[in-house]
């Protein structure tokens, strides 16, 4: 039997993180979960050993901390053979219009921290010559909208930065994969009045992540497949029109 | 603020609810509110999982701990459905000690309720196999409670309906299983003396449980259809089915009922219909072991989604009540009589032999329940006052779980554990801080 492959996922306590560790692991591979609140990292990490029997290993890291990456890949046992990064933190749109502290977090959050983490990885694969990265992004990164560009806008961001960092890396035999889940059901969530057709699972988004990067060679994935043409009817609007929505 | 019910949709009442996401989170909640109990899948059919003004909504505690698949020992947090942990642990060879009707149910649930199975006869209640459970009490504090530490407060939280504060996790064995298969056995009872001596005959067995047809009048009032199973073990499967997979995989296709049915389509004829056929289809397997897998054996209602819709907006009771031995017949009897004759009758009339209680407020004595379900209308009250006066006259008592209407008085006269258990609630600071509308409604 050939020795287990290693996924290491950015935003272990988040739903999606937890249902996609989970969904690699019940398919036979070891996990490195990393997030900020190791505790919490933890709960989920016992979990998923208590179901599959998979090795799960937990590591601190804070997606703020840039300077740190260096440290927090040396602690890890292993060179993961995926990275899937899920972090994300919708903010309060309101607050950062006025707080200019509250929208750096937004951005940085949403943008920086996983662009600059994948980014990193990708120098690492690249020198070992295989691996694949595979961001979680946002159909609010496909078109700014007034109650929450600042999320949106990082999320454009790291869309643009992963669809830049494939095209360098296709021809070295990398793969990278930009996930767009669309609304799904999670703490981030809770509260919200979600339209059910347009809303995943957690687990569907996991289970989406998972064929996206080990079954299949797609670059960029809605999780529900009928986002894309309702994203690409909200992205047709003539901009002269759209600023009149109240979105 | 939620509108919030029980299963049987009646009665409703208005909460704030909150959803803590991890354990972490509850001491502080326990400590900063008050008028709150914790809910589960809210499964009760009453208002036991309602507070009485915010209800903790329990399910996002929903992670396995630990599991050592050499000993069968597993540590889960107080919101993992059993259907969950039916799904992770059948397969590896392992089944819980107890389970319910329904595994639609939190372990939290579960022991809160302190349920039974259909083995409570042979091996007591879900509460008897807890080793050991955390516990956040309503001052914030968060204790383990085990046979050696704060015993008291484990016999009080086993069947204490949420009312010692909230469930955090709790540590049982499951038992080995060498195939997730059950070896059945149906035998025809013509009434309900033959079905009370039936089970007893069967006590043997692990599991049993008696279907009864609630129609049947004059010297067949009573007469059931008796399910006497084991888990079936790979010989068992050589013998009757020889090449079955010896754990099949789980049909969970369910058939949902997506809009409340109007009331009137329960009428005595579709209800008789439905039990002659459940009556005939089960009669023609008479005697003669068989393979049945494990879903369907232990939840058959679980194959219809939402089937607590089939009975109208209006709701329905459950009504369980648990009567003495020496005197179940003759009760019993009585009971089924008023009911037939009320004409209001059940899908769904289960007799179950049960064994002693563990916790204070834990619903099984040796004995014998009938389960009845009633669709709520404005006589159904009266004729269950009556019932109850039975209930009580014969030393029974009704089922917590499924109540949503008996009155403080019965429920006193019923359960001689309540002034312990209210002693203990005042002692750790629950009473009037830790409150749901069932404590409420009976005064616990």
């Amino acid at each position: 039997m050939e020795p287990s492959k290693i996924l290491l996922l950015v935003g272990g306590t988040s739903d999606i993180g937890r249902a996609t560790a989970l969904h690699y692991a019940q398919a036979g591979w070891h996990v490195q979960l990393a997030a900020r609140n190791e505790e919490e990292a933890r709960r989920n990490a016992d979990d998923i050993r208590a179901r599959t029997g998979a090795e799960v290993t937990v590591h601190r890291l804070d997606i703020l901390e840039t300077g740190d990456f260096e440290s927090f890949a040396t602690s890890l046992p292993t060179l993961p053979d995926t990275v899937v990064c899920v972090v994300g933190e919708l903010g309060d749109q309101a607050k950062g219009q006025a707080d200019t502290a509250h929208a750096s977090l937004v951005l940085r959050t949403n943008f920086e921290g996983p662009a600059l983490l994948l980014g990193f990885f990708a120098e690492r694969f690249l020198a070992r010559g295989s691996g694949t990265l595979v961001g979680v992004s946002s159909v609010a990164g496909d078109r700014g909208r007034g109650s929450n560009y600042l999320y949106g806008a990082a999320k454009a961001g790291f869309t643009a930065f992963l669809s830049g960092l494939r095209n360098r890396l296709a021809p070295k035999g990398l793969r990278v994969v930009t996930i767009k889940p669309g609304f799904v059901r999670t703490q981030m969530t809770a509260g919200m009045k979600l339209p059910p057709v347009l809303t995943a699972e957690p687990s569907e988004v996991g289970r989406a992540i998972f064929t996206a990067a080990e079954k299949s060679s797609r670059d960029v994935i809605y999780v529900r497949p009928i986002w894309r043409p309702v994203m690409m009817a909200v992205g047709s609007i003539p901009e002269r029109f759209f600023k009149r929505l109240r979105l | 603020m939620t509108e919030l019910t029980g299963w049987g949709r009646y009665p409703r009442h208005p909460s704030e609810t909150l959803s803590p996401s991890s354990p972490n989170a509850l001491p502080s909640l326990m400590a900063s509110r008050t008028g709150l109990v914790a809910r589960g899948n809210g499964r009760a059919y009453g208002d036991a999982a309602i507070g009485e003004r915010v209800t903790l909504m329990a399910r996002g505690l929903d992670r396995i701990r630990a599991f050592d698949p050499a000993t069968g020992r597993i540590q889960v947090e107080a919101g993992v459905l059993l259907s969950d942990l039916l799904g992770i642990v059948v397969p590896k060879g392992f089944f819980p000690p107890v389970v319910p009707g329904t595994k639609f149910v939190t372990i939290g649930g579960m022991i809160a309720s302190d349920v039974h199975g259909k083995n409570h006869h042979r091996d007591g209640g879900f509460g008897d196999h807890v080793e050991s459970l955390t516990l956040a009490l309503p001052d914030g504090g968060v204790v383990t409670c085990s046979r050696n530490e704060n015993p008291e407060l484990l016999s009080a939280t086993i069947s204490g309906m949420g009312l010692t504060g909230t469930i955090l996790d709790a540590t049982f064995r499951l038992r080995p299983i060498e195939t997730g298969w059950m070896r059945q056995t149906t035998s025809v009872a013509r009434n309900l003396d033959d079905a009370i001596q039936a089970l007893q005959t069967t006590s043997n067995a692990t599991y049993s449980v008696a279907w009864i047809d609630c129609l049947a009048r004059g010297a067949s009032l009573g007469r059931s259809l008796i399910f006497a199973a084991e888990h079936a073990t790979q010989r068992d499967l050589d013998a009757l089915q020889p090449g079955a997979e010896p754990y099949p995989a789980s049909k969970l296709g369910r058939l949902g009922v997506p809009l409340d049915l109007p009331a009137f389509t329960l009428n005595r004829l579709s209800v008789s219909a439905f039990n002659e056929l459940y009556f005939r289809a089960g009669a023609v397997k008479s005697g003669y072991p068989f393979l049945v897998h494990w879903n369907p054996y232990f939840f058959p209602l679980d194959g219809i989604g939402s089937w607590n819709r089939i009975y109208g907006r209006r709701g329905f009771l459950q009504y369980q009540c648990v009567i003495p031995t020496a005197q179940a017949q003759a009760v019993l009897g009585g009971i089924l009589e008023r009911i037939s004759k009320h004409g209001s009758a059940s899908f769904l009339a289960v007799l179950k032999q049960l064994g002693a209680g563990h916790g204070d407020l834990s619903f099984p004595l040796e004995g014998f329940t009938l389960t009845l379900d009633l669709p709520v209308s404005d006589d159904v009250f009266p004729l269950l006052d009556e019932l109850d006066r039975l209930v009580v006259e014969a030393g029974g008592r009704l089922y917590l779980a499924k109540d949503a209407r008996q009155s403080p008085a019965t429920f006193e006269a019923g359960y001689p554990g309540l002034s312990r258990f209210r002693d203990l609630r005042r002692a750790i600071g629950a009473t009037g801080r830790v409150s749901s509308r069932l404590s409420v409604r009976l005064g616990i």
